[in-house]
């Protein structure tokens, strides 16, 4: 194959009619899928390539007092090596913050930190080159505390604080006032991985006049488009971006990773470049969800009404700053979830340490805080002697309630309609009878009569787009032709089905089937921002909507004048024009014979940045989902066994159910994941289980059946066809949800995630505080 | 550089290998060197089985196996199910197949050519298996994007048509 038969364009006709909005309509990438025909970024391949590797840090801190890469150059079939100093523009780069080294500059601050990379021939070769580059380094005592990190000298030039939000909403002093019942807990939660199953890889190919080709996997073309180019030292329309088969993505492919160095090897060699991490380096070459520290108090008075919530978060962004800036106005915006809270404190802190950095993963700061204010609030309900899901409900935010920004709710948020539906659904969970089915499956079973079950429920909360100012526009064109409509955006695909949702829209709007989507390149049309942050149907769903629309409305204008009549008489209906004189009705294809097209940019509404105080009107939209876990456990042993999960969730409207499931399925596994567990464990900045033999994700014996008790849709104002995303909000209930369940099976407090089986079977043991069995 | 050339039968198609490495696994011999990439490459450490091929009659992790030990057996891939699966009923793609996208079970898509191996090797030897015996079988393949739950649809589609079907295959 070579790089042209890459992406793929797809002319498909899956299906008899047009797809429509509402329906199982079919990925249009399937058939490839199934067969093993379609290309992903490790797929690449070119006749002349050659394979490119990276030297990472062995240390969590040094300094380097030389490089020396003569002997492997020596070596037959090496063509680069490549340091620092080959590096002909900017230094650094970084999606919110110019702040990460392409190659290590003099010192290293995190474990992996690239430090050279290397073309060659072979991957053995590169292997033996790799080993042969002298660094000299020199180790330093790296800086592995959060708490310290804040008050450390700076391990870095822009400072060992990357952000500090302090939130103050409402009457200060109102927890001062009698009466009040308050709760108070400090929880952690441990670093993720987003263990997508495609490793990074991607093939550079140089174009011959100084500019380069970049066939990758990623979230953002344009944004990695920009930072390539600004270490290249190229203008941007040199470097050109178009996406190659993404196999899953969850956050971790938003920052860069070997895209500048195939850029700089393509064009030191003159050759195409191929690359692709091992899976033990995919876990030192992205970012994790931020491992986090989060103090809780909360008032309420004794009838249940929350007063006040006060809040300290520290999230770990490790070495360099990623996302970490918007990850933590997101923990603190939603640190109190979907409750009207009057009055409220919370001052977030990311800092800077030698740890792995951390950046974006699904659910984007919502997942760490809906773990501590869940916990709360069932530890709030058992101090007051209520109900868990009475108190919930009470507290429960609606359309036209404030949230602690200060923002006021304008759009749909059921928060109640959520709650009931989750926990008013009938279990069908049962004793297990198999030992496969009981804690610890097929290793140590649990004996059965050794068993306990408990149950909970949890709320989450998350904004829905890009918040405080930012304007994640996407742009998107529609070209009809002979009654094909092509259309061209830049929305990156990394498997939950935009390129589906493209054949629906194309076919509610212009009701054809003959659909042509164009490969996502930076080359062909304007930025379609991220495929990040539940945004994507939003806002490249309305682009492509918008640019049909625009089109249709083009090509009846034009039959407008040609027929003498005006373009409010016609329509398109059913693919073919109606309301001509004579009784004319063309075909779509008949009327397209002379192209007609179209090309918008769709912006949502206009947000602010936060004040000083954390307030403002900084998110678009909300979107609320609710998990009820039920769990057996082992309590001597530990183990843990999810035997049932059920969710509601406001979708605002449905566009394709069996793609909404998937996301609802898959994005409760991950959070399952992280509840008991997936956990990147570092030691003294040291990642110590770099592999899927030592990081653990659910298998399909961990993962229990997923109940939808409902779809709540009430579309959403300014969203198209009134729908919201939906690929977050499954993985931030969920955890807190399976977390409380083992809670209630144990009467443990458990304030840490993942739940590892010392936590349960070693409780109050080992210094733990005393565990609250009466609550 | 072996001077023997490698003798593989892919697909019922043989081919002669004669610039591998003595160290190359036969999943890169496969996705390198004859051009099969439908075999995945997730973790190369026998632990996600997104490299599930058959050799033989026995379905294994292509990542783990030595192309040099595979010499002379007969390897089927994602590649050749179609043919093998489709040819019993003249479809364009094997049940199995077509089971995962009218089941939802395919997303980013990475799993599914092991998933695929790995239940047909699962239905051919137990056509109809109950849940936690499907959990069990494919619980060596990783997904990431899915949860599980529609794959497992698709595994109860195939066995159900096959019933339908009088139990052949």
């Amino acid at each position: 194959m070579s790089p042209t038969d890459v992406a793929v364009r797809s002319r498909d006709r899956v299906g008899a009619g047009p797809a429509r909005i509402g329906e199982d309509a079919p990925r249009p990438d399937g058939v490839p899928k199934v067969t093993g025909d379609f290309a992903f970024s490790s797929d690449l391949w070119h006749a002349d390539m050659l394979w490119g590797g990276t030297l990472r840090s062995p240390h969590p801190a040094a300094r380097i007092s030389r490089i020396d890469v003569a002997p492997a150059l020596a070596i037959t079939g090496v063509h680069a090596v490549l340091t620092h100093e080959d590096v002909p523009g900017s230094q650094t780069y970084g999606l919110e913050h110019p702040d990460q080294p392409v190659l290590a500059v003099d010192v290293v601050r995190y474990q992996g930190e690239p430090v050279a990379v290397v073309a060659a021939d072979h991957p053995a070769t590169v292997r033996r080159a790799l080993e042969a580059i002298v660094v000299g380094y020199e180790p330093t005592e790296p800086l592995v505390d959060p708490e310290v990190a804040e008050t450390a000298p700076p391990i870095h030039p822009d400072g060992n604080v990357i952000r500090r939000i302090h939130l103050r909403h409402g009457d200060q002093q109102a927890a001062e006032r009698p009466g009040l019942v308050s709760v108070e807990g400090t929880y952690e939660v441990g670093m993720q991985d987003q263990a997508f199953l495609g490793p990074e890889s991607g093939l550079a190919v140089p174009d011959g006049n100084g500019g380069v080709d970049l066939h990758v996997a990623t979230q953002w073309l344009h944004v990695d488009r920009d930072q390539v180019a600004a270490c290249l030292g190229l203008p941007v329309d040199d470097v050109r971006i178009t996406l190659a088969g993404v196999g899953g993505a969850f956050g971790a492919r938003e920052d860069l990773s070997l895209h500048v160095h195939l850029c700089l090897l393509a064009l030191r060699t003159g050759r195409p470049v191929k690359m692709s991490y091992s899976r033990d380096e995919s876990f030192y070459g992205h970012v994790h969800r931020h491992p986090a520290r989060m103090w809780y108090r909360h008032h309420a008075t004794p009838d249940g009404d929350l007063v006040r919530v006060e809040a300290r978060l520290l999230f770990d962004g490790g070495a360099y700053a990623s996302t970490s800036a918007a990850v933590l106005a997101n923990a603190t915006c939603f640190a109190a979830g979907p409750y009207r809270v009057p009055s409220a404190e919370v001052v977030g802190t990311a800092v800077r340490t030698d740890n792995p950095p951390c950046g974006a993963m699904r659910g984007f700061g919502a997942v760490q805080t809906c773990f501590a204010h869940e916990a709360q609030m069932d530890r709030l309900a058992d101090a007051l002697g209520m109900d868990r899901v009475s108190l919930r409900r009470r507290n429960a935010l609606a359309p036209g309630d404030v949230l602690i920004t200060g923002q006021r709710i304008t759009g749909t948020l059921p928060v109640v309609e959520v709650l009931d539906a989750c926990a008013g659904h009938p279990s069908a969970a049962v004793a297990p009878v198999e030992p496969m089915a009981r804690p610890g499956g097929a290793g140590r079973t649990a004996d059965a009569d050794h068993i306990v079950r408990g149950e909970a429920l949890a709320l989450g909360f998350k904004n829905l787009m890009f918040s405080e100012g930012f304007d994640d526009s996407s742009e998107a064109r529609c070209v009809i032709h002979d009654g094909v409509a092509t259309i061209t955006s830049a929305c990156v695909e990394v498997g939950q089905g935009f390129v589906t949702l493209v054949r629906q829209i194309v076919g509610e709007v212009l009701g054809t089937a003959e659909v042509v989507l164009e490969p996502a390149s930076t080359a062909d049309i304007g930025s379609a921002g991220s495929t990040s942050a539940s945004r994507q149907t939003w806002m490249s769903g309305g682009a492509v909507q918008l640019a049909c629309e625009a089109a249709r409305g083009e090509l009846l204008a034009r039959l407008a004048v040609i027929h003498g009549t005006a373009p409010v008489d016609l329509d398109l209906v059913d693919g073919r024009v109606v309301g001509l004189p004579d009784g004319l009705s063309p075909t779509l294809a008949e009327a397209t014979g002379e192209p007609v097209e179209a090309t918008v940019v769709h912006r949502h509404a206009p947000t602010v940045p936060l004040d000083a105080d954390g307030q403002g009107d900084a998110h678009v939209s909300f979107a609320v989902s609710a998990h009820r876990a039920i769990v057996d456990v082992d309590p001597d042993l530990g183990l843990v066994k999810v035997v049932e999960l059920t969710t509601a969730q406001d979708v605002g409207r449905i566009l394709n159910p069996r793609q909404a499931l998937g996301q609802l399925e898959g994005g409760a596994a991950q959070g399952v994941g992280l509840a008991v567990m997936e956990e990147v464990r570092v030691d003294e900045g040291r990642i110590r289980n770099a592999s899927f033999t030592d990081y653990l994700i659910p298998t399909a014996l961990d993962m229990p059946p997923v109940e939808v008790a409902a779809l709540v849709e009430q579309p959403e104002p300014g969203a198209p066809f009134g729908a919201k995303g939906i690929g977050e909000s499954p993985t931030i209930s969920s955890t807190a949800a399976v977390a409380g369940a083992i809670r209630a099976a144990t009467g443990h407090d458990l304030p840490r995630v993942p739940v590892r089986p010392e936590d349960i079977a070693l409780h109050g043991t080992s210094g733990d505080p005393p565990p609250e069995e009466a609550a | 550089m072996s001077d023997e050339a490698l003798s593989l039968t892919v697909n019922g198609q043989a081919h002669q290998v004669s610039d591998a490495l003595p160290g190359e696994s036969l999943l890169f011999v496969l996705r390198e060197r004859l051009g099969l990439a439908g075999s995945k490459n997730a973790c190369e450490e026998g632990e996600c089985g997104s490299c599930t091929v058959r050799v033989d009659d026995r379905l294994v992790c292509s990542c783990l196996v030595l192309a040099a030990a595979a010499a002379g057996c007969s390897v089927t891939t994602v590649e050749g199910l179609a043919q093998e699966g489709g040819a019993a009923t003249g479809a364009d793609l094997a049940d199995v197949q077509q089971a995962f996208l009218d089941s939802g079970a395919v997303q980013c898509g990475f799993c599914t050519p092991g998933l695929l191996m790995a239940i047909d090797d699962l239905l051919d030897r137990e056509p109809d298996p109950d849940e936690l015996v499907v959990r069990e079988a494919i619980s060596g393949n990783l997904c990431r994007c899915t949860g599980y739950g529609r794959i497992l649809a698709a595994v109860e589609m195939v066995a159900a048509g096959r019933r339908d079907a009088g139990g052949t295959s």
